[in-house]
This record gives C-alpha cells, sequence and structure tokens, in this order.
C-alpha cells in the first residue's frame, strides 16, 4: 500500500490487500505469531476509533476547514456529486445527473429520488436551495462554502427533483464544489438553525453516518445510519456501510498518536510525521499518503518588489532550488518534489518537471544579466543595494521552518540573502493582502484548477501581485470552459505562463500521511485527499 | 478579623481588575484578530475577500475603537457576562464551566501527589541518619524541578500507557486516565515541596524546642512528626499557595500531551485562535481560583501557628 501512493481504487486496494494478506502469511509461515490478515473478506459490523491531532470546534461540514475534523463530519453528509480520487472526474451522488449551460453560467441537477435525511424528511430541490441560500450567511467559519458560491445570483426550484444555481458570471468550479464536504446538503431543519447552533450541536445530514456525540477538543462519535441507500457511484459496496460507529478521539501530542495506534489504544491516526515513521515501521500498522490537489507548497513571489519585477531574478531563485533535496530530508517518506504549480494530484495538472530542474549555473547568469554582481561577502548587489528577500512564514505544520532553512542556504549559495520572518497565522492573511512583503510560504488545497485563478488572477485578490497578462485570459477562459479536454488545455497553458515566468516558485507538494493498523481495511482516501469511509471494514 | 478579610477581598479586585486589563492589553496588541484566524484556518483552505472579512470584523464589534471595545467587554464582565466565544459561539462562562470540572480533578489529584510524595521525601530526608540516603533523597528535588513536564509526561505515557498498557494514553475517562497526568503534573510541584519542607525542617530540628522535647524523652518520630513538622509546615503552605497558579499554567501543557479536556487545553485553543473573550475569561477565571486559594490560606495560618495574628499581616514574617 505506502509503495503504491496511486493506487486508489477500490480494485487496486483489493489487490493490495491481497498482496498484504499473502505476504502477512507467509510471515506466519515462518515465523509464526499473530495473524493480522483475517479472513480477507469484508464484513459488517465494529467500531473504529481514529485519532486525530485536533478538534476544530465545530461539527458543521459547511463550516470545517481544517482536514482532522472533515475526516469526521464528511461521513455525515452526501453531496450532490463525487470526484474520483484517480481521474478527476465527477460523478453522480445525490444528483443522478446535471446539465450545465455552455458558457458555464447555469448549473441544473436532477435529484436521485429517495433521499431520506436521518431525521426522516426528505432530500427534494427546495432543501437543496435551502442550503445553498444559507451558506453565502454562514460567517467567518463558512468561507470556504461561500467561496464556492460566490457570484451566485439565483437557486431556483424547477421541480420536486431538479434544482438550477445560476452565477452571474462563468463559474466551472461550481461542479467540483458540489462534490466537496463545504457544499455537503443538510436536511431543512438544520439549514435553518443559526451557524453557531450548527457548529457546537451538528446537523442532520443524509449521509452513511449519523453524529452521536461531540465532546468539544475530545471526540467526535457516529454511528451507522441504517437503511442508507444511495451512496456514491464511486463506493464499492452498495447500502449501508460496514462499520457500525467510528470514533474521533483528539490526541494533540504526534508521539502519544503514533505510541497509541502501535499499543492498539486506536485503529488510525493522522498526521503522520517524518520523524514518527520509524516508531510505527515494522508494527502492525501501515502508513497510508497521498498528495494534496492544489497549490503545491512554494515561495509565494510578491511580484511588485522591485528587485523581483524583474523576471530573471524569479526564474533564477526558481532555478536554483534544490526541491528533491528539500523533499527528501525535511517532509515524511513519498513526499514529491514539485513538477508544476498544480500537485500531480490536481485534475488538470501538467507535468512541467523540466522547468523545474535545479540548475544554478544558469541561476548565476541570470542574476548576473540582470546587474546583481556578486559582492566581497557574497551576496549580489546592483547600485548599492543588496539582493535580500525576506520570506514570511507560519509555524504550521512545523515542517515550515526546516524546509525554508534549507532554502536560505540554497539561495545563499547563489548571492541571494533570506531573512526568514515568523508570522502569527493570523498575521499572514492581512500581510499578503497589505502587500508589504518580499515572499510568503504556503499552500492551498483544493481538488479544482481553478484554484489557480483564486490565486494568480490580477481581477481577483491578486496578493501576489501580478501584472495584468495574457494569464489573466487564459484563468478567465478555463473558468467558463465546460468542455473537460479543452479546459486541460487552458489550464495546462496556465501552469506553464506561471512557472515560466516564475511569478511563484514551486518547491514541494503536501503530503497527508496517516498510520492505519493493518486490520483496517478499505480506508480510503478521496479527491481532496480525505477520507470515505463507507467502503472500510475491520477483519 | 472583619476588616481584615475585607482589605482582603478588596486587594483581591483589584487582582482580578488588573489581570484582565493586561490580558486585553497583551492581545490586542497582537497582529491580527480572531476574524482572520478563523477565515484562515491556516494557510491551506484558500485566500477569502477581504470585503467578506471587514464586513465580519464589523458584524463582531472588532472595528470599534479600542478603548470602547475594553469598556464594553468590561461592562459585561462585572455582571458576569463574558460574551461568547469567537471561533466556537458558545457562551465563554458555559465553556470554562464544562472545562473546570475536568481541570479541578487533575490539579486536585496533582496537588495530593505532590504534598503525598514532596512531603513525604522531605520527612524521609531530614528523618534517616544514613548519610548516603539523605544526599540522594535530598537530590531528587531539584532533579524535579528541572526536567520539562513535557519530557515527563511523554516518558510516563511511553512507559505506563504503550509498554506496560498500565493505564491509557489519553482522555478523561475513568480514575485510571487521570493518573499519568497527575503524577506528571505533581513531579515539578511536589519537588518545590519538598525542597521547601526540607530545608525547615531541617532548621526546626536544631530548634532549641526540639532538643527540650527530646530530653523530655520524646521519641524521635515524635520529635520530627509532632514537634518539628508543624512549626516547618508554614513555609511550605505558602508555597502550596502559589504552587495552585503553577498548576494550573501547568494544565495547559499536561491537557495537551495527555489530550485530556480541561481549562488548559481551552486557554491553549483560545490563545491560538486569539479568541479574546474566551481568553479573558480563562485569565480572570484562572485568577479568581488563585486569590481564593491564597485567601483561604492565609486565613489558615493561625490555625497552625497561634503566636500568628491576623491584623499583622503575615507572609512577610515567614518567609
Amino acid at each position: 500500500m505506502t509503495a503504491l501512493p496511486d493506487a486508489r481504487s477500490s480494485r487496486w486496494t483489493a489487490l493490495t490487500a491481497l498482496v498484504t494478506t499473502s505476504l502477512l502469511l507467509t510471515a506466519c509461515g515462518s515465523g509464526g505469531g499473530d495473524s493480522t490478515g483475517g479472513s480477507g473478506r469484508p464484513a459488517s459490523g465494529g467500531t473504529l476509533t481514529f485519532a486525530v491531532g485536533s478538534d476544530a470546534g465545530c461539527v458543521d461540514p459547511q463550516q470545517v476547514a481544517s482536514n482532522e475534523t472533515i475526516y469526521s463530519v464528511r461521513q455525515i453528509v452526501d453531496s450532490l456529486t463525487d470526484q474520483d480520487p484517480r481521474t478527476g472526474k465527477i460523478v453522480p451522488w445525490l444528483a443522478k445527473s446535471w446539465d450545465i449551460s455552455p458558457d458555464a453560467t447555469t448549473f441544473t441537477f436532477h435529484l436521485r429520488s429517495g433521499v431520506t435525511f436521518s431525521d426522516g424528511s426528505k432530500l427534494t430541490a427546495q432543501v437543496v436551495k435551502d442550503n445553498f441560500d444559507a451558506v453565502p450567511k454562514l460567517g467567518a467559519l463558512g468561507t470556504l462554502a461561500e467561496g464556492y458560491l460566490s457570484g451566485v445570483k439565483s437557486t431556483t426550484v424547477i421541480d420536486p427533483l431538479t434544482v438550477r444555481v445560476t452565477f452571474a458570471q462563468p463559474n466551472a468550479q461550481f461542479l467540483q464544489a458540489t462534490s466537496t464536504h463545504s457544499l455537503g446538503i443538510e436536511s431543512s431543519a438544520s439549514v435553518k438553525r443559526t451557524p453557531q447552533q450548527k457548529c457546537s450541536d451538528g446537523v442532520v445530514g443524509s449521509g452513511p453516518f449519523v453524529l452521536k456525540q461531540y465532546v468539544q477538543n475530545q471526540s467526535v462519535t457516529l454511528a451507522r445510519r441504517t437503511g442508507y441507500a444511495w451512496g456514491s457511484s464511486l463506493w464499492s459496496k452498495r447500502g449501508e456501510a460496514y462499520l457500525d460507529k467510528l470514533v474521533f478521539k483528539v490526541v494533540p501530542e504526534a508521539g502519544v498518536r503514533a505510541g497509541s495506534l502501535q499499543s492498539g489504544q486506536v485503529d488510525a491516526v493522522s498526521s503522520v510525521g517524518k520523524a514518527n515513521e520509524a516508531a510505527l515501521k515494522g508494527s502492525q500498522v501501515a502508513l497510508q499518503r497521498r498528495a494534496n490537489p492544489g497549490i503545491v507548497f512554494g515561495l509565494g513571489l510578491n511580484n511588485a518588489r522591485p528587485a523581483l519585477k524583474d523576471a530573471r531574478v524569479r526564474q533564477a531563485i526558481l532555478a536554483t532550488v534544490d526541491r528533491k533535496q528539500i523533499a527528501d530530508t525535511v517532509f515524511p517518506t513519498g513526499t514529491r518534489a514539485a513538477t508544476s504549480v498544480l500537485a500531480h494530484t490536481t485534475p488538470g495538472y501538467t507535468s512541467l518537471a523540466a522547468n523545474l530542474t535545479t540548475d544554478t549555473t544558469r541561476a548565476k547568469s541570470l542574476l548576473d544579466a540582470a546587474g546583481w554582481k556578486t559582492g566581497s561577502d557574497g551576496i549580489r548587489a546592483k547600485a548599492g543595494k543588496k539582493l535580500a528577500l525576506t520570506i514570511d512564514w507560519i509555524p504550521n505544520p512545523g515542517t515550515n521552518q526546516p524546509a525554508l532553512e534549507l532554502i536560505q542556504q540554497q539561495l545563499k549559495a547563489v548571492g541571494v540573502q533570506v531573512t526568514l520572518k515568523q508570522l502569527q497565522v493570523t498575521q499572514l492573511a492581512p500581510t499578503l493582502q497589505s502587500g508589504d512583503y518580499d515572499a510568503a510560504w504556503g499552500n492551498v488545497t483544493r481538488a479544482d484548477p481553478d484554484i489557480l485563478r483564486s490565486s494568480f488572477s490580477t481581477a481577483l485578490a491578486n496578493f501576489y501581485r501580478l501584472p495584468k497578462s495574457g494569464l489573466d485570459t487564459t484563468l478567465t477562459a478555463q473558468a467558463a470552459t465546460t468542455d473537460t479536454a479543452k479546459r486541460e488545455q487552458l489550464v495546462a497553458q496556465a501552469q506553464q505562463l506561471i512557472v515560466r515566468n516564475a511569478y511563484y516558485v514551486p518547491i514541494v507538494e503536501l503530503q497527508t500521511q496517516l498510520g492505519v493498523a493493518k486490520k483496517v481495511h478499505d480506508l480510503n482516501f478521496d479527491a481532496s485527499s480525505r477520507l470515505q469511509l463507507h467502503d472500510t471494514w475491520i477483519g | 478579623m472583619r476588616g481584615y478579610v475585607i482589605k482582603r477581598l478588596a486587594q483581591a479586585v483589584g487582582v482580578l481588575w488588573a489581570a484582565y486589563t493586561v490580558s486585553f492589553l497583551v492581545l490586542d496588541y497582537l497582529p491580527g484578530d480572531p476574524v482572520t484566524a478563523m477565515a484562515g484556518a491556516g494557510m491551506d483552505s484558500g485566500q477569502v475577500d477581504p470585503a467578506r472579512l471587514a464586513a465580519l470584523r464589523h458584524e463582531y464589534g472588532f472595528d470599534k475603537p479600542v478603548p470602547v471595545q475594553y469598556a464594553e467587554y468590561l461592562g459585561r464582565a462585572v455582571r458576569g457576562d463574558f460574551g461568547d466565544s469567537v471561533s466556537t459561539g458558545r457562551p465563554v462562562t458555559a465553556t470554562l464551566a464544562d472545562a473546570l470540572p475536568q481541570t479541578l480533578q487533575l490539579t486536585g489529584a496533582a496537588m495530593l501527589f505532590a504534598v503525598v510524595l514532596g512531603g513525604g521525601l522531605a520527612v524521609l530526608a531530614t528523618y534517616t541518619t544514613l548519610r548516603w540516603l539523605r544526599q540522594l533523597l535530598l537530590s531528587l528535588p531539584p532533579l524535579g524541578v528541572s526536567v520539562p513536564t513535557f519530557w515527563v509526561g511523554l516518558l510516563l505515557v511511553e512507559t505506563f500507557s504503550f509498554r506496560l498498557h498500565w493505564f491509557p494514553a489519553f482522555g478523561n475517562d475513568g480514575l485510571g486516565g487521570l493518573v499519568l497526568p497527575a503524577l506528571t503534573l505533581a513531579v515539578p510541584t511536589g519537588a518545590q515541596i519538598a525542597q521547601v519542607l526540607a530545608k525547615s525542617l531541617l532548621t526546626a530540628l536544631d530548634q532549641a524546642y526540639v532538643e527540650t522535647a527530646r530530653a523530655k524523652g520524646a521519641g524521635r518520630w515524635r520529635v520530627h512528626l509532632r514537634h518539628a513538622l508543624r512549626n516547618a509546615s508554614l513555609p511550605a503552605l505558602t508555597v502550596v499557595g502559589l504552587l495552585v497558579g503553577q498548576l494550573i499554567a501547568g494544565s495547559v501543557v499536561v491537557e495537551t500531551v495527555f489530550s485530556r479536556d480541561g481549562l488548559g487545553r481551552v486557554t491553549a485553543a483560545a490563545v491560538t485562535a486569539q479568541d479574546i473573550p474566551l481568553v479573558q475569561g480563562v485569565v480572570v477565571f484562572g485568577a479568581l481560583i488563585f486569590v481564593t486559594t491564597n485567601l483561604v490560606i492565609d486565613l489558615v495560618y493561625p490555625l497552625l501557628d497561634p503566636r500568628i495574628v491576623v491584623a499583622s499581616g503575615r507572609r512577610a514574617a515567614l518567609a
């Protein structure tokens, strides 16, 4: 499993499970001892205990942005669509089909009939409308969902099972957005409650699990929904989920999470860092990993800064960084060096590995050509000004600091002086907004290439202060294109423009790594590298 | 006596007000605000429309001038209303009331361990006539004070939970889950009690009244426990009062290591999210516990030592 980060289809998992089982059997044959391979046949029942690192203080899927809480609350709601983690294709879930207007402004969903929420109420077009009408009023915690629906003109009920969402501007990303937990559909009764009530008491959904208990900072307990029969078209099991109960325990200390998994006090843990990999190796635990789709970790350059306005300086930085060294020394095993501004798991990703090689000779000649000459202290200067760069960063996740310290050393070797400035989480967004920074370190998870438009279009926030260019046209065009092949072409073009102009310096992909006891099977990643637990079984 | 209590109460209110004001100023001075903290939720969730943030700030009243915000918060706090937590929307007082029993259990158990272990160590170290044993025992408290709580916690979990499976590694369930975190918290606390008590026991054993007691034929144990310990326990009691504050502070680390719910976890989360109302509530509440404990201890002194008259003040004379 661990060696096959791409193997996520049920067929593949079944195969890997078979391989694992046979390996275990061989191991038993030679050394004896306990076998956890089980019968190899999925069985219903049992409780999965999952230790996560934090609690968002909220159990409303529409308002939660932290992965560690999405893992649990995702299971409560179904979405209109689902996204295939392998192909990025959008497939039916609560909506059995949909039509999109050619200009990508109008989305009509045809709902499946017979779907009920756990309070007994029926899923209708009106419920979907109630949800989409309420989302823009969610408030501070709902910004993710609000963003997906920004520019919405109206949601109309066409007939009891047909609902139409109309946008003011072309908005191709909306289809993928309907597959996310943020736009998971909640019952009418839940939607009517205040965002705060939804947060603390949870919501009623139509999902494969029902919220039983939420103890803040302690645990989220879910129970199987009986009579569930409208699972995503991607799932291998029809009908109800295998597991009786899911218990998510909040265990903030990574070492305690790892030890608890190893000593059998929990069945799975989130956020396994490099430091804990060794402790989990050789035990009855498998590490499961997948790169998060979206914008990779990298340096968001302030393209309006005098030194960084020069494309040659930006390209020199891009060519200097040794991505592989950073990925291998700092990040969990299996983390990939960036091969585009998008992670390879993002739909529409195109490999630009050839443009992202390390070539310090080229970097030096670019800087020479730009007029930055090496001074006596090894730092380049032009007209008495040093080539100095301050990188703003936040301490979470813990890999940020060592990664940046490596980048600092690497850039120093070509004569660029880097200062690292640590910010509080709350400071980062205002800093980017104010424009008073040289470069900022970060990433964004999103399984739709429209994240490029959110991050790089000069018509939107434009935190990186890009100049107006043909990139804008490409980004706007992809948002208005519903034809997948055509859209992918435009998205590839946008990635090329961003990387060739070095508006952003891609470094490494963010990888989600879980520790899972070997008795737990089919604990699957969804397209956003979060979890789907309907098909999960213990045996 | 009544005048004394009133004066002490007035001091307590002053301390509470100061704690409230200082924490407000510190939080206000920090860059960023709760709204960006919430909307940001790390860098991972994409950018948020600045206009939307401004609207939210207005909704929560964070765009008002600082003195106005302060006056509003303080006015409500005086009436016992600390407002709602920004990050969860729950009333601050309800959040604290939920967390308090867990922390009281933890700190109570830790104090018990600390007094029994620390006190026992001090008595044993001063009673023994074996030089090496005394040296060994007296070297333990400095060690206990200097090792980080965090490390002690992880060591205990590793040994007694992961290896021996005696206690659970996390959670609030049952007495079993209380043992390791309470022990962790008791190590530095007990060590300080042991240090102070051992020192004052040694001093007390040199006093003339001990000679007198011995001359009268009292046994060693009797002299040690009845005569010396009673007098030597006053400084230790003062330390216990101060240690209550340390225990509450220590619960931030211990509750995180052992994944326990309680005031410490609430505090850590509130500070990270810059949840001003909640942090304010925690600070005032912590100060309240501290002030109350010390008030009670002040009132207990005369019971232990009849020579202390409340009117003449106390701690200075003892320290």
